[in-house]
This record gives structure tokens, sequence and C-alpha cells, in this order.
């Protein structure tokens, strides 16, 4: 079984340049450090089971310890020209045709942007990124509430999200693959439920689905789809969240204008199915305690409309 | 410069008349009032010991929560209280306060001292620490306790994130114990500097007591920095300052700075002992002086200085200049140069010595294995690159307990067995030890190994729960067959202590031939320690000194009379009267304790408990009456005296 299917998300299943520097770096230390344990342990083996057997002079000790610290002092240099080889590689992505994207953390989920040129075709979503495949990103991360911290062990190393601090952290992908990030700093009591997908993709389909992102929100198509929007406008779900091309503009949950085109919910927490919108709408509390979602206590007819409406928001 | 008109006391001492000047007076009181280094230790060493069971369990229930995915055995509520409560217990209370004890106790045996220095405040220090573990388990138990870390970061930690009591809980433990912590390290520092037996020049002073000397230092230079932290935050939470308040003007990152400037000397700060003692432990199992002891010195205070270098290793992930990383970078590799040198050192001693395979050797020994995988996992972590893959994963779960278990709690279960028959006066088992040993080994490395694979297969820490498919069901399951393991370990451990204390073999003063003066009195000592005052010829003086060597006479023996002596070369300076038992430091600690409870509700309480913490220490540094006490210059006379060697008859009665 590969590491891929076996593993969710892993550091040595790399798939961008900057994981398979750090994955090479990796087992360069693990083979030294499997060597230096296995020559230590030798040693004391030895040391215990000789017992003293022949007679060792002090000079014959100071002999071997001067050559043991010499080693370790060769080998550790030897660890330090790696490490900086692994990050001055891994500081020279190529910039020219970077992808920008601005990531903010919140308890407890992501929001994402993508820049471009004008205001206006900006890219605003939640808990998804797309990427092309061999494009470099750049994620400007930052966070409005407690420091967390953006994690895709395939892709690249941590980089923390530090409310009133912007930095920017360099990742590309080599292949298409559905990724998985996950927040990586404790950040508060769902902290374990702050995952999100990166999907990468070829360029047009990245383009497709950027170009789908800018667009508002379908109207809806149908009687109950529409009585779904009421109930949206209508009930507390207006207060927080946003769907563009309505009058919908909280901004203190995931905007939700193409929620139907995600493919997880609550941030990574459940798969995208009606069934499992359902029961986060109504009670999240119950899937994610300690969200900063209240619960809905909806009818049965206004839950099933809401859905409805979820559902064309592709 | 001795004063020829002034008679000197018998030579012999009687140890009656020390009984009566040194013990502590009967009963309850006597328990209250104790100044008695040994007394107070094991006072530490007991409850040190409970810390270490307590947080014990709290991380088999964590590994039983984990031990399934989506688990729903407890929710992230209580899960966060697990985690913090635990890593808060076991830095705070259990690792630094143990470690802390063996020097309460057996750093004025070692140096031949009747007594540790300023022994008021060490009594102190015990009840601010116990108050420190109250501060913390009662909360936990109250379901207040804290949830945002052992690290407690802000903002998280700041009342916008955390508007209950839970941050001030944790803040105030740490001034408990820091207040403690310290005053333990000012006592230990001055015992090993001044009140050393003549002859015991300082490049003949015990590793574990230059151990204890250099964690001691690192305490008092790094300590402030987490109590200025903590009463910033509490500041921040409670009267609205804005230290670490971004929204205006704080800074999230500075609490990661002074954090830790303290964090990373702590983890020094805590197996230096441990390294200390594995020297010890060595040098008595190989039945030779221990190789290279200059180099394990130099090692040990490097280490501490070095260990100041670090903190930025800890912050790789926070995005901070390159050139600046590089350094921090250079210094997390350096750092392994010291231990390495040490490593080798204690090879050497044991290749050319005649090893004798009991339990405490046993004990370093797994200690080898154990330290060395955290001490290459360390240099792996410095590596900016990597770190930032296993960075906040199991897999530093894993380098942080293969270094703390592996560097303090291997070499102390090792000092228990070596140091149980001069602390009860009784053995232990030999077979119960190697079999407590190879549960709590195997268990161990079951527990804590396959984190390092789950660090790096994207599993990260503080999380109460995973999903399904993400493939580390199977070796967290392991976790709790290891964890099982490690607690019969553990069982066994106390079992035999158990049945010691019962009926254990009587142990000799000095049952595993040790060369250093702790073994030179009763097993267990005499409240006075030492029936004469030692002298010393070589490093390990029971194993150096000629059969003639001096003792210290001069000193009265009806009063608390302690020799000091100078720094470097331990010549005699002059004789100074120990204070004796008293109510004072337990009711200045309560008063303390008051102040600091008082100020997570109210910021008054800084100010009407300031009233009764002054009272107490009015009535601690009461000037005592004319010529009854202090500081005087005395001559002291040596007078060569064969070392009895027969024990005393009148041992403690």
């Amino acid at each position: 079984m590969t590491i891929a299917a076996a593993f969710l998300q892993s550091a040595l299943d790399p798939a961008g340049p900057q994981s398979a520097h750090i994955a090479a770096l990796w087992w360069l230390l693990f083979w030294i450090s499997a060597a230096v344990f296995v020559l230590v342990i030798g040693f004391l083996g030895a040391a215990i089971l000789r017992r003293g057997a022949r007679e060792t002079s002090e000079r014959q000790l100071t002999f071997g310890v001067s050559v043991a610290v010499a080693v370790t002092v060769v080998v550790l240099f030897a660890i330090l020209g790696a490490t900086m080889f692994a990050e001055r590689a891994n500081a020279t992505l190529g910039a020219s045709s970077a992808v920008t994207i601005e990531l903010t953390g919140h308890q407890f989920w992501w929001e994402v942007q993508y820049d471009a040129g004008r205001p206006a075709d900006r890219v605003t979503t939640a808990n998804e990124i797309h990427i092309p495949v061999g494009r470099p990103v750049v994620l400007k991360v930052t966070s409005r509430d407690v420091i967390h911290s953006f994690w895709a062990p395939n892709l690249h190393g941590k980089r923390d999200l530090i409310p009133g601090y912007t930095t920017a952290i360099w990742l590309q992908a080599d292949r298409p693959q559905v990724f998985r990030a996950q927040c990586a700093e404790f950040c508060g009591r769902q902290h374990a439920h702050m995952a999100m997908q990166i999907v990468a993709e070829p360029e047009d389909a990245f383009e497709r689905w950027l170009d789908a992102e800018r667009a508002p929100a379908r109207e809806p198509a149908d009687d109950g789809a529409r009585r779904g929007r009421d109930v949206f406008m209508k009930r507390q779900c207006v207060l927080c969240h946003q769907i563009r091309g309505t009058s919908a503009s909280g901004l203190v949950g995931p905007e939700l204008t193409h929620i139907a085109s995600r493919g997880t919910l609550a941030a990574g927490t459940l798969p995208n199915t009606m069934g499992h919108l359902g029961g986060w709408v109504v009670n999240p509390q119950a899937l994610k305690p300690g969200s900063q979602m209240p619960g809905n206590p909806l009818t049965s007819d206004e839950l099933q409309s809401l859905l409805a409406y979820m559902e064309s928001l592709k | 410069m001795s004063d020829p008109d002034r008679a000197l006391p018998p030579v012999l001492e009687d140890p009656a008349a020390l009984q009566a000047t040194w013990s502590d007076p009967p009963g309850i009181v006597g328990w209250i009032q104790t100044v008695d280094h040994k007394r107070i230790a094991i006072r530490y060493l007991v409850t040190a010991f409970a810390m270490f069971l307590c947080g014990g369990v709290l991380a088999a229930l964590m590994r039983l929560q984990l031990s399934r995915p989506e688990n729903t055995l407890f929710g992230p509520d209580f899960y966060n209280q697990l985690f913090t409560t635990h890593g808060t217990n076991m830095m705070f209370l259990f690792a630094v306060p143990v470690t802390q004890a063996l020097g309460i106790y057996f750093v004025p045996l070692m140096v031949g001292s009747r007594n540790i220095a300023f022994p008021r405040l060490v009594a102190y220090s015990y009840w601010l620490y116990l108050g420190g573990c109250l501060m913390l388990w009662v909360p936990f138990l109250l379901n207040t306790g804290p949830d945002v870390g052992w690290f407690s970061y802000t903002p998280l930690a700041e009342i916008l994130y955390t508007p209950t009591k839970r941050a001030d809980v944790w803040a105030q433990m740490i001034t408990f114990t820091e207040v403690a912590g310290l005053a333990v390290a000012v006592a230990i520092v001055t015992t090993a500097l001044k009140l050393r037996a003549p002859g015991m020049s300082l490049n003949r002073m015990p590793i574990f007591v230059w151990g204890m000397v250099v964690q001691s230092l690192m305490i008092i230079f790094a300590m402030p920095a987490v109590m200025l932290a903590s009463t910033a935050l509490i500041l921040d939470r409670l009267v609205n300052t804005h230290f670490f308040d971004v929204e205006r003007g704080g800074d999230a990152l500075l609490w990661q700075h002074l954090f830790w400037f303290f964090g990373h000397p702590e983890v020094y700060i805590i197996f230096i002992p441990g390294t200390a003692l594995v020297s010890t432990i060595v040098t008595t199992f190989s039945r030779r002086h221990v190789y290279g002891y200059l180099a394990i010195v130099m090692s040990l205070v490097s280490t501490g200085f070095i260990g100041f270098g670090l903190w930025v290793h800890h912050m790789f992930a926070t995005g901070l200049p390159k050139l600046g990383e590089s350094f921090f970078t250079a210094a997390s590799i350096i750092v392994a140069i010291p231990t390495g040198v040490q490593f080798f050192c204690w090879i050497a001693t044991l290749w050319s010595g005649r090893t004798s395979m009991k339990a405490p050797l046993v004990w370093v020994l797994g200690f080898f294995w154990v330290f060395l995988i955290g001490g290459l996992t360390g240099v792996m972590l410095a590596s900016v690159p990597l770190d930032l893959q296993v960075h906040d994963t199991y897999f530093v779960v894993a380098h942080l307990h293969y270094v703390l278990i592996g560097g303090t709690v291997f070499p102390l279960f090792g000092a228990f067995y070596y140091w149980w028959p001069k602390l009860t006066g009784r053995m232990m088992s030999e077979r119960l030890g190697g079999a407590s040993f190879a549960c709590f080994f195997v268990g161990f490395n079951l527990t804590f190994f396959p984190m390092h694979v789950l660090g790096l297969h994207g599993m990260p820490r503080r999380v109460y729960t995973y999903p399904p498919d993400a493939g580390w069901t199977t070796m967290n399951g392991l976790e709790l067959v290891g964890v099982a393991l490690m607690t019969l370990g553990v069982v066994l451990f106390i079992v035999d202590a158990w049945a010691s204390l019962r009926r254990g073999v009587v142990a000799s003063d000095d049952p595993w031939l040790s060369g250093t003066l702790e073994w030179a009195t009763t097993s267990p000592p005499p409240a006075y320690n030492f029936l004469h005052s030692p002298t010393v010829g070589g490093r390990e003086p029971l194993w150096d000194n000629p059969p003639d060597q001096p003792i210290v006479v001069g000193l009265r023996t009806d009063v608390r009379d302690v020799l000091v002596t100078h720094v470097m070369d331990a010549e005699p300076d002059h004789r100074s009267e120990f204070p004796q038992p008293s109510y004072w430091p337990l009711l200045t600690a309560l008063s303390t304790a008051a102040l600091f409870v008082g100020s997570i509700f109210t910021a008054w309480a800084v100010v009407t408990c300031a009233l009764p913490l002054f009272v107490s220490m009015t009535g601690w540094f009461w000037p005592k009456a004319k010529g009854e006490t202090g500081t005087q210059v005395w001559p002291i006379e040596h007078r060569t005296l064969p070392m009895p060697t027969e024990p005393p008859s009148g041992r403690a009665a």
C-alpha cells in the first residue's frame, strides 16, 4: 500500500518541490541518526559486556573519546549544511506567475481570498483552496482572532497565522490531487476540526473554477429553493454569512456563495452532503462542540427548503 | 588567624548534644516548623511523586480517548483540560520540583554540611509549591482547570477568548511554583558554593552538585521571564492592560518570546540534574572515578549557557527572518556537542570500569537508549525545513517525551534505587527493580516511538479526536498497550518501595561502596547529618581519603553551627549559626498564597494581602538577641583524627 493510500496527509508523500526537499532532508537525517544510534548503543553494549576485560589506559580512552567528539562535530556540521541547502532550495521558488491567495484564520475555519488586478475580480470563499498544478502559489496568511497554523504536509511545512502579522509562504503542487490541510497550532476547543481541502487541478480546470467562484450566487430555480432563500434571509443565518448577489452580507462566518461546490462542511469536519448539511444547520454543537455556529430550530419544512436553496448554490 | 585565647570546644562531638541541638520539636509542631533539609526534601519527593502519578493518570486518559478515531469518551472541553493540566503538572509540579528535592536532600550531604543554606526559605518554598499543586488540581477537579495549553499562548489565553478563570488559574499556578523554584535554587547555589567541606575545592565537587548548581543558576535566569509573562497576562485579564492584545497595540508574539526564553532553558533545567545523576550512578557502578570529570563539568556549564540561545526554535513556524532563524538553528545544533561529550565520557567510564549490574545502573542504561533517540530527534528539530513539517505534530510529542522521560525520569528511577537505602535505611529488591524497569522501558517505547511516525504522517498535537480514514488508528491503539505496560512498571516500583519499607533488608551506610560524602553517614542520616564534620582529600572522599583524613573541630554543638568555606578552594572561612525551627515560613507562605489566589479575582487582593505578608515577614526577620545568632568569624581548627570506620552508635534515636 502506498503512503498516499494509507494516510490522509503525510510529510513523507511529497507532492511539491518544497515537501520533496524536506522529505529528502528527513531521510538524510534519519539515516545519519540511525547510524549514530547503532554506533553509540553498540559501544555502550560492548563497554558493559566486556566488564573491564583488558586494562584500557586513560590515553586510549582519551583517544577514543576525542575521535567520537570529532566525528560528532563533523556530522553536526554536515547536518547544518544540509539544512541550509534545503532552506535555500525552498526559498527560491519561481515567483513570476504565482497565484496569490490570502488566507485568514478564524475560530475554527479558513477565510480564502484570491487576489486579482481589479477589486471586483477578487474571489472570496472559505475552507477550500484550488490551485493550478505546476504553478507556484503564494499564501499570505494572517488571523482574525487567535493564532492558527496552516499545514498541508504533502506540499510544505507549516506557517502560523498570527493576528497582527501577515506573512507569506510559497508552495506548489506537482500532481493533480485533493490534499488535506489542517490547523497545526492549538486554537481552542475545535482545533481538531479545523481542516480544509486543497484541490490541485490542471490550469484550465482551475481557471474555470475561479470564474465560477467569481460569479454571484445563482438565482433559485424552483419554489422550494426560493422558499429556502427566504428562510435564510429571515432567520439568523443572514447575520453571520455572506451570499454574494443577495442581501446576505455577514462577515462573521464562512461565505456561502458557492457552498454546494465544496467538498466538505464546517472546515473539513463533514462531507458535503444534504444529510450532513441538515444536521449541521440544526445542531452544529453536537457535531463540533464549541464552534461559533449556534443551533437553528427550524421546522422540517423550513429545513427542507433551506437545504434545497443551499444545494442550488453551485 | 586562630585566637589562642578562645578555648576550643571538645574535640569529639557528643551525638546526644548534636541530636538535642539539631532535632525538631516532637510531633505536629516539629512537622510544621521543621527546617531540616532532609525532612523538607522528603516532603517534596512524596508530593512530586504523587503529582507524577496524577499527571500519568491524565496521560492514560488522553491515550484512551485517542485509541479510537472519533471517540466520544471525552469532549473537547475536558480533553483540552486534560492535556493542559498534564503538561503543566509534569513540567512545573513534577519535573523541576523532584530534581530540586533531590538537590535539597543530597547537596548538603554531598558537600558535607549540617544543613542547607537558608533553611527557612526552603521550608517556605515547600509550602508555596504545595500551594501551586492545589492551585492546579483543585480547579481541575472542579472542572475549571486551565484549557489553553501548558504554554498558554496569547491571544487564546486573553480574556476575549478565555473569559473564564481558567487562564488565571494557570498564570497564578506559575507564580506559586516559580517563587518556590527560585527560593530553592538560591539555597542550593549558596550551599554548593559556601558550605562545602574543607578540601572540597571546586574541582572536587561531586558532579551531581555541579548539575544542581547549573540547574539552579539557569532557574535564576530563566524563571523570572515566565513570571514576568504570566504576570503581564494576568494584568491583561484583570486590569485591562494590553501587553498581548493585538487590537489595542499589544503583540501576540511577545508572549512566545517571553515564554520560550524560559521554556527552552526549562528543558535543560529538567534534564541537567538527570545527566548529573547518570554521572553519579555510572561512577559508582563502574567502580572508578568518572572518565573526563572536567569535560563533563564543562559540558554541564556550557549546556547551561547555550540553552539560553535556542528559544526561537519553538517559533520557526511563525515566519521569522531567515538570518535570525539560522542563528538559532546553529545554536540548537551546537548544544548537541556537550551532551555528546558526556555520552562518550560515560561510555569510556563503563568501558574501563568493572561494572556491577545493579538496578540503578539498569535504569541508567535505559536512559542511554531513550535519551539518545530524544537527542537525535532534537537535532532534526533544529533544522528549520524539517521542523516546519514536524513542529506541533506527534513527532514533537515523541521527541519531548524521549528527552524529558529519558533525560529525567529514567535517571530519577535509577536515583531512587540508588539513594533509597540512604533515604530509608532499607534496600529495595533487585528483582522487582528489574521487572519494573523492563515494563516501563518496553511500555515507554511502545507508547512513544510510534508517535514519531504519526507526526510525519500528519497527526497534529492537541487534537481531541481524528478522522477514521486518517491512517492513524492502528498506531494510536498500539500506544494504549504501551501505556498499560508503563503503568505496570510504575505499580511494580511502588510495590517494591512499599515492601522495602515494611520488611526490606536493612541497609548499611554505604551499600553500593560509593565514594561521595552522603555515604559517610548513617542510613538514614541523623538530624545533624555528620557526627564529625568531614574534610575531603579527593573527588570521591570515601575512596580517596587517607585513613588519617582530618575532621573539622571547633563547631559548637549547643547551637546550630555550620561551617562556611571559601568559594574556590573551600578553605574554612567562618562559622554561621543556622536558624531554629519556626512557624514563620508557613505563615508567610499562607499570606503569599492568599495574595496569589486573591489576585485571580481582584487587583485589591495585592493591597490587602500585603498586610499579613508584611507582618509574617517581619516576624520571620525579627532581629535575634545580640550574641545569640548571626554570622561570626570563629576560628576553625583541623584535627587529624581517623575517620570513624564504623557508624557511630549514637545514631539518630
